[in-house]
């Protein structure tokens, strides 16, 4: 797997990242904004080219960073994840929903005709047992953390992994060294 | 637990991670690393508890010995040479972790214990970022039925503190283990309600021991679950034969 530092010194320019989130809340989403003005020192050197927080409506063929949030629950999710496995050269998993499964996954101790019924039967009172198949992506049998769909190159666990945690990874990235996510985040934080 | 002091114990020489250190004969591995304060990880092992030797999380290198040694389990002798955090030590370690996050179900997010769990601590002190192995996904029970206190399976490690504690320490002995491999688990009375225990007498001495969110207070949400132990130290010696 190639590595940030080679991309930067190859071409001196600004780092480009496309994040997006599969099955979780948005909570790692809003951690990385939580970096206040950092996020103008951050602008200086990476370029958003596809994510929740731009426009852009498609992820371009090479991307140097791809960051997901979120467990793998559909196929949807699944399809996100191999796109983005594809066209960029590093991925990290942000989150304990990407990294553990977490809360969605707590489902995969039920059968998924039990989740169906308990969605869709006993907890409605308007039309109860109409599940929805079109337009939205089925749901994968078993909720999986992102590494366990596609080779996943660096780790940020927490639920949400706090916004000092995401900069000083991010950091490390960008100056070209190895980050120690253990040193600044934990499973649950 | 220490073992007895007998008067006439002997101090023996040995070397850990290049330190040369000295420490009475009776002493275990685990012991004269703590006292020097070079960490091992350990679950199962407790002080003021007997010996499980349960978890291996606290496995040692010896040299000139092929095979690894609990260090928990292990005591000193003299000229010893003890690795304690060599690559493949630090490998097993991550391994075992890994395994008891992938056994049961752990959402550290939504657990009581967030933030006061050791087995959350020690994947981040043993460098674990992700489970490399499946995980089970096997339902485990929650007994709720207990008015001061709650068992959740889910959190379980199997790590006996609690049959330990209340056996030697409160000398109820509530608790015990049924089972083997993955259908392990520990029971109340002869796998009966927590709440329609007739021996527990709701010390909480097994809530307070139990490293995980296994074994809660009543009422306790997300991070909450504090626990204090300040009682083993103390009740472990008032016990020991004079
Ligand atoms: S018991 Fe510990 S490791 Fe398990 S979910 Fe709770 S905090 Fe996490
Ligand atoms: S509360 Fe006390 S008596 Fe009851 S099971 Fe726990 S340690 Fe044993
Ligand atoms: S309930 Fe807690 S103390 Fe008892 S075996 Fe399980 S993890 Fe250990
Ligand atoms: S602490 Fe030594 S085996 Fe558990």
């Amino acid at each position: 797997m190639s590595t940030l530092q080679q991309s930067t010194d190859a071409t001196p320019r600004k780092l480009t990242v496309a994040t997006a989130w599969l099955d979780g809340c948005s909570g790692c989403h809003m951690s990385f904004l939580d970096l206040d003005e950092r996020l103008l020192a951050l602008a200086e050197l990476i370029d958003v080219v596809y994510s929740p927080l731009v426009d852009a409506k498609q992820l371009p063929e090479q991307v140097d960073l791809g960051i997901l949030e979120g467990a793998v629950s559909n196929e949807n999710d699944l399809q996100q994840a191999r796109l983005f496995r594809q066209h960029c050269k590093v991925l990290i998993s942000l989150g304990d929903c990407a990294v553990t499964g977490n809360v969605p996954a707590m489902r995969n101790t039920f059968p998924l005709k039990a989740v169906f019924e308990r969605a869709y039967y006993e907890n409605v009172t308007q039309r109860p047992g109409v599940i929805p198949t079109i337009e939205v992506p089925a749901l994968l049998t078993y909720v999986q953390p992102l590494h366990a769909v596609v080779p996943v190159d660096i780790f940020i666990p927490g639920c949400p992994p706090r916004a000092d945690a995401i900069y000083t990874i991010l950091a490390d990235l960008l100056a070209g060294k190895t980050p120690d996510p253990n040193a600044v985040t934990r499973f649950g934080a | 637990m220490p073992v007895a002091t007998s008067p006439a114990v002997r101090v023996v020489t040995l070397n850990i991670d290049g330190q040369d250190l000295s420490a009475r004969e009776d002493e275990t591995i685990i012991e004269v690393c703590r006292e020097h304060r070079i960490p091992i990880p350990s679950l199962c092992h407790l002080d003021g508890l007997t010996l499980w030797g349960g978890c291996r999380l606290c496995l040692v290198e010896m040299a000139g010995q092929e095979r690894l040694f609990a260090a928990c389990s292990t005591r000193v002798a003299e000229g010893m040479h003890i690795l304690t955090n060599t690559e493949r030590l630090r490998r097993y370690r991550r391994t075992i972790v890994e395994l008891l996050f992938a056994e049961r179900n752990h959402v550290c997010a939504v657990c009581v214990s967030n933030g006061h769990c050791e087995l959350q601590a020690l994947a981040q002190t043993c460098g674990v970022t992700h489970v490399t192995v499946p995980y089970r996904h096997q339902r485990y029970d929650v007994d709720s039925s207990h008015e001061m206190f709650r068992v959740d399976h889910n959190r379980c490690i199997l790590c006996t503190r609690c049959v330990r504690v209340c056996d030697q320490i409160e000398g109820a002995h509530t608790w015990d283990v049924k089972g083997r491999g993955s259908d392990c688990q520990v029971i109340t009375d002869l796998a009966q309600p927590w709440g329609e225990s007739s021996t527990c007498t709701s010390c909480g001495k097994c809530v307070q021991v139990c490293p995980t969110g296994a074994l809660v207070e009543q009422g306790t949400s997300v991070g909450e679950m504090v626990k204090d132990r300040r009682f083993l130290p103390i009740l472990a010696r008032r016990r020991q034969p004079r």
